[in-house]
């Protein structure tokens, strides 16, 4: 056997998902221009989570990050999946909205500013609970605000993927980006099945779950616009490639009248197969584009 | 969540501060930050009560061979003995590259 055989070009690679969400957050910007702002010296953790017995983490699980991406003013913030299962509290999910609220102010004043957001969580920090709730309230406002001015790239790598009110977040930004590995959707599959039962939706069988919340699958439905290898580099030049790009024409989550076509044309009353679904999608989709 | 302190000598200054480590499940967050005195003061909150001679023998362990004069916090998400040794060296590299 040749060489190649045993090093297949996963292992060459410089994987993303194995760096925490400092690391992730430090790859896109040009050398020298980046600093981080509320860093763990700053000591701005969870006031709720010591009262609950919770070790807090120093940056409440959340990096935010301001330089220059691809010579443009840029943003990064990126929640850390590890702690707590990147999960929104109050100071993560303040510092993420003060962030794109400072990115907007700079925008008004004529400073082009993109934000990146990775996205780790499965939502809420139920410790938390109502605010929690209200900071995802408030991070959509913020998103809204700055993305009429510059793009808002959301980056999804894995492995936990992004779930509840974030993938709403996801559901408005500028462009998503997402890995083989990463998964987004609404309710968790362990949710569904607890909920609706096994029969619903097996939460043990990976393929199925991959088939339907997975980066491939959301790519292919037009719920992603990129799909990236857990490669540094090729992530870093399609985060890079999005900033240069500017606002979309149109804002996935503008098109209601399409999304609504599209969900009516759907024959209910059976159960669709991924793939299937994936081929109908597409097809609906050209039809609709020659309309 | 039980909290530990721990005081121990200390001669050398040190000139950067370091930060290593995330809170999640089995690893710790380790923040090393330049002191004034002569003393090494350890700070730690850990999810898992009831540990504080295992932390003592670990930290024990650690400043027979470390003097530096630091202020130490450490955020454990239930590290074993050898992750919570590891990180510190890794805290103590970052601070002296």
């Amino acid at each position: 056997m040749s060489n190649q055989a045993y090093s297949p070009n996963f292992i060459k690679r410089r994987s993303f998902i194995e760096l925490n969400a400092r690391e992730r957050a430090s790859v896109f910007f040009d050398a020298g221009t980046s600093r981080e702002l509320l860093g763990p010296f700053d000591r701005v953790e969870s006031p709720w989570l010591p009262m609950q017995g919770v070790t807090p983490q120093e940056d409440d699980g959340c990096v935010v990050i301001k330089g220059k991406i691809a010579g443009q003013a840029a943003v990064v913030v990126a929640l850390e999946g590890a702690f707590q299962g990147g999960s929104i509290g109050e100071v993560s999910g303040q510092k993420m909205t003060a962030a794109l609220d400072l990115a907007c102010a700079d925008n008004e004043k004529g400073i082009l500013t993109s934000a990146v957001i990775l996205l780790e969580t499965g939502g809420v920090r139920l410790q938390e609970a109502n605010l929690g709730l209200a900071a995802i309230a408030e991070l959509m406002a913020s998103i809204l605000a700055l993305r009429k001015h510059a793009p808002v790239i959301c980056l999804t790598a894995g492995t936990v993927g992004c779930f509840g009110g974030m993938s709403l977040a996801a559901g408005l930004a500028s462009y998503v980006v997402m890995t083989r590995e990463a998964r987004l959707g609404m309710n968790g599959p362990e949710v569904i099945e607890q909920e609706n039962g096994v029969e619903e939706f097996d939460s043990s069988d990976r393929a199925l779950i991959w088939a339907i919340h997975g980066g491939e699958q959301r790519y292919a439905t037009g719920l992603a616009d990129a799909l990236v290898d857990d490669d540094t580099p090729q992530v870093a030049e399609v985060i890079r490639r999005f900033v240069s790009k500017g606002v979309p024409p149109e804002h996935r989550s503008s098109q209601v009248a399409l999304y609504r076509n599209r969900i009516a044309k759907l024959d209910t009353s059976r159960q669709w197969d991924p793939k299937e679904f994936r081929a109908l999608w597409t097809t609906n989709a050209s039809n609709e584009e020659n309309r | 969540m039980e909290q530990i302190e721990f005081n121990y000598p200390a001669k050398r200054k040190i000139a950067q501060r370091a930060h290593v480590g995330v809170v999640g499940s089995g690893d710790l967050e380790v923040l090393l930050e330049p002191a004034k005195g002569e003393v090494a003061h350890v700070f730690i909150r850990t999810s898992v009560d009831g540990f504080r001679d295992t932390w003592k023998a670990v930290l024990d362990r650690f400043f027979t061979k470390y003097d530096g004069v630091v202020r130490i916090q450490i955020n454990d998400a239930g590290a074993t003995p050898g992750s919570v040794h590891l990180r510190l060296e890794q805290a103590v590299e970052v601070s002296e590259r």
